[in-house]
């Protein structure tokens, strides 16, 4: 028989790094004489970060959600949940918390809601049901699926999906490769590592599906060494996978054979632009390659190599299981589908959103963030990573659209939103994208290696109020030569915040002292 | 306080049987090594240049490339402190100023009493939690100066 009543502490960074564990600890011993009653799960997160340590209480029915529990909450929350009364902490049904029933949830349905070590529970809630029907049509329909769904990159491009692996499978070769990013590098962004950590099935689900699709039978996941929690639960639900019949021999009875091989990344940035990671996959240092050759055409050792976003490739096995369709259904012009938006920064409820593209930053940032955590004004807020622009408060209402917001000279990247009050000095802002492009650059190109380092002295002089303008000149140019001549958009973009900080925020870079 | 493994050739050797001795599992190898020994010297080095029949320069080359790959040994725990934008918004510019100053040492050096290394990260994925910290492998939200201290004696008992 099964438990009566479950609880539930999220086994899921952000929520540890607010004393999830312990709260789990404090649950497990006061329950440690009722085992055959009540149980303990560690699900994944919600992603109502604001509220974690997030607890929910469920009897089979319905879960009651408590949020922001200490483990001096425990013991006198769990008397008062089995005497049927209020406590400070109790939110209500998780399923009616606002920050969740306005969300579009897609890639991450399961997210929060299972264990997600738990084939059961996968398989309870729609796991499987995409590869099965993978399976069913055969690779060139799943291709067809997927171009169907609009799904496009998540990690920052943006470029369809279906057609990268429409190429993949058109190219002939002995060998062709998957090849997860889940290098998430971006300041701002943590959706990877919360699907990775709450439903990490979905992900090779996901895989294994554009093995299928395009004939590979290899894959790799490229993870950050930053990530230890995920490292461990991916590792272990790669072991489940492979002892449910998820990976390895004839998946699911079929005659279709796929494996992937965990890696972790050295604590290198621009390792999560494709072709470093490639050859950091290679066991190279992560210098970039020259396009063309695509991945898709040449990539790992050479081989025709599907590389893909841990969000972009957990969105497919919902994609066959439901249909492109209804996919293609959500969101607007080009940009179909959701995102797994980030809330970050200065901000009073920060998390994960997943939502149909459309929704406007305003609404991001207010209706679900709360404002500020500050409780001051929004001045700045930089989407998409280090590379992308810093938008003053007067652009907020610009919907999330990869079209809109490259003609507001920004980029939506990998959805990350981290949010800044009016006390940030935005020289200081510019100043650290050219610092960071100095620290990360994989030095291949001059106007990135060295251009950056240039960049940090030259806005160092404007601080200083030295020579003002013919320094603001140099950075200018500083700048185009960076857009012009550099291989990648480590370089090519790390423009883009500086220059925004400079057009939208001038007063910040006119020195206290004056002109020296 | 991390557990770490004296350099020498068998327990290198024993390491590198665990992914295999190809040149495609360097970078997978060196991370074993740091794990395991702290860091990457020049002995290890030259072993694995034997082992998977690489030129030291080449093995050398992939080692400098990488932040995580340390050539001198840490601390017994490895404080790391996000330097990055979203916790940049919430004060980690004050946070590591505080850090090190309380600790006396700068980024990348390790307290004379050799508890403690600082090193910056960017980004740990915690961004909603701002500022973020990682003390081994444990990563803690919204640090204030308080709450840095109280970390540090907690992992590194008295650090003065
Ligand atoms: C400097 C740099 C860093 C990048 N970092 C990442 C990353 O961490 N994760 C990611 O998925 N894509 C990253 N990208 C984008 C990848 O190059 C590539 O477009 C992506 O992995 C393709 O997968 P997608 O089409 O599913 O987005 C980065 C690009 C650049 C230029
Ligand atoms: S732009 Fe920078 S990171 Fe990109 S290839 Fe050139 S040097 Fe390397
Ligand atoms: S920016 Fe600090 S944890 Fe992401």
């Amino acid at each position: 028989m099964t438990a009566a009543i479950t609880i539930y502490v999220p086994r899921e960074t952000a929520a540890i790094s607010m004393g999830a564990n312990d709260v789990a600890e404090t649950f497990a011993s006061c329950i440690k004489d009722k085992a055959d009653s009540i149980k303990l799960v560690r699900n994944g997160s919600w992603g109502a970060t604001g509220l974690e340590p997030l607890v929910e209480i469920s009897n089979g029915n319905e879960r009651i959600a408590y949020g922001n529990v200490t483990p001096s909450d425990v013991e006198g929350l769990l008397q008062a949940h089995l005497a049927g009364e209020g406590h400070p902490r109790r939110l209500g049904p998780t399923n009616k918390i606002p920050y969740l029933i306005k969300q579009d949830r897609w890639t991450f349905h399961r997210c929060g809601l299972i264990d997600g070590l738990s084939v059961e529970d996968y398989r309870a809630h729609g796991g499987f049901a995409g590869l099965e029907k993978a399976l069913s049509i055969g690779a060139p329909a799943i291709i067809e699926e997927v171009k169907t769904s609009g799904l496009r990159g998540r990690g920052g491009a943006g470029f369809p999906a279906g057609i990268k692996w429409q190429t993949v499978a058109d190219t002939a070769a002995d060998q062709k490769y998957i090849a997860c990013n889940a290098d998430e590098g971006d300041s701002g962004t943590f959706s990877d590592r919360m699907l990775m950590e709450g439903d990490p099935f979905t992900l090779i689900e996901g895989m294994v599906i554009a093995g299928l699709a395009v004939g590979a039978n290899r894959g790799f996941i490229y993870l950050r060494s930053e990530y230890p929690l995920a490292r461990k639960i991916l590792s272990s639900a790669l072991q489940i996978a492979r002892t449910n019949n998820l990976l390895g021999n004839n998946i699911l009875g079929s005659d279709f054979s796929f494996d992937i091989e965990l890696h972790i990344g050295g604590g290198s940035y621009v390792c999560g632009e494709e072709t470093a990671m490639l050859e950091s996959l290679e066991g190279k240092a992560g210098m970039i390659r020259f396009k063309p050759p695509l991945p898709a055409i040449e990539g790992l050792f050479g081989k025709p190599t599907v590389v893909n976003n841990v969000v972009t490739l957990g969105s497919i096995p919902n994609i066959l299981r439901l249909g492109g369709n209804r996919y293609a259904k959500l969101g607007v012009n080009r940009s179909k589908g959701t995102l797994a938006f980030q809330l970050a920064g200065n901000i009073k409820n920060g998390g994960l959103v997943e939502k149909a593209f459309g929704v406007t930053l305003r609404e991001l940032i207010y209706e679900w963030g709360g404002g500020t955590a500050s409780g001051r004004d929004v001045k700045a807020v930089q989407i998409g990573g280090p590379l992308g622009a810093y938008f003053p408060a007067s652009k907020l209402d610009t919907p999330l659209d990869y079209e809109a917001f490259i003609q507001q000279g920004g980029m939506i990247g990998h959805g990350g939103i981290v949010v800044f009050d009016d006390t940030v000095d935005m020289a200081e802002q510019a100043r650290f994208a050219m610092e960071f492009c100095a620290i990360e650059s994989c030095g291949k190109c001059t106007p990135c290696r060295i251009g950056s380092v240039r960049g940090v002295e030259v806005i160092d002089r404007v601080i200083a109020g030295t020579d003002r303008t013919n320094n603001l000149a140099l950075l200018d140019e500083l700048c185009d030569t960076m857009v012009d001549g550099s291989l990648c958009a480590m370089g090519g973009m790390t423009p883009f915040p500086v220059r925004s900080a400079l057009q939208e925020f001038p007063q910040d870079f006119e020195s206290s002292g004056g002109e020296k | 306080m991390t557990q770490r493994l004296p350099f020498d050739e068998k327990t290198a050797r024993d390491l590198i049987s665990l992914t295999g001795a190809e040149p495609r599992m360097l970078v997978q190898i060196l991370r074993v090594f740091v794990e395991n020994f702290g860091f990457v010297n020049d002995d290890m080095i030259r072993l694995l240049a034997s082992e998977l029949n690489l030129s030291r320069a080449e093995v050398h080359g992939v080692v400098s490339f990488y932040h995580d790959f340390r050539t001198s040994p840490p601390g017994q725990h490895v404080v790391k402190i996000c330097q990055a934008e979203a916790c940049q918004a919430m004060g980690s510019r004050a946070l590591t100023d505080h850090a090190k100053q309380s600790l006396g040492i700068d980024m990348h050096a390790t307290t004379e009493d050799g508890a403690v290394t600082l090193e910056p990260v960017y980004c740990l994925g915690n961004c909603a939690c701002s500022p973020a910290v990682m003390i081994n492998d444990n990563v803690y939200g919204k640090v204030d100066a308080n709450t840095f201290d109280t970390l540090i004696s907690k992992h590194a008992g008295q650090t003065s």
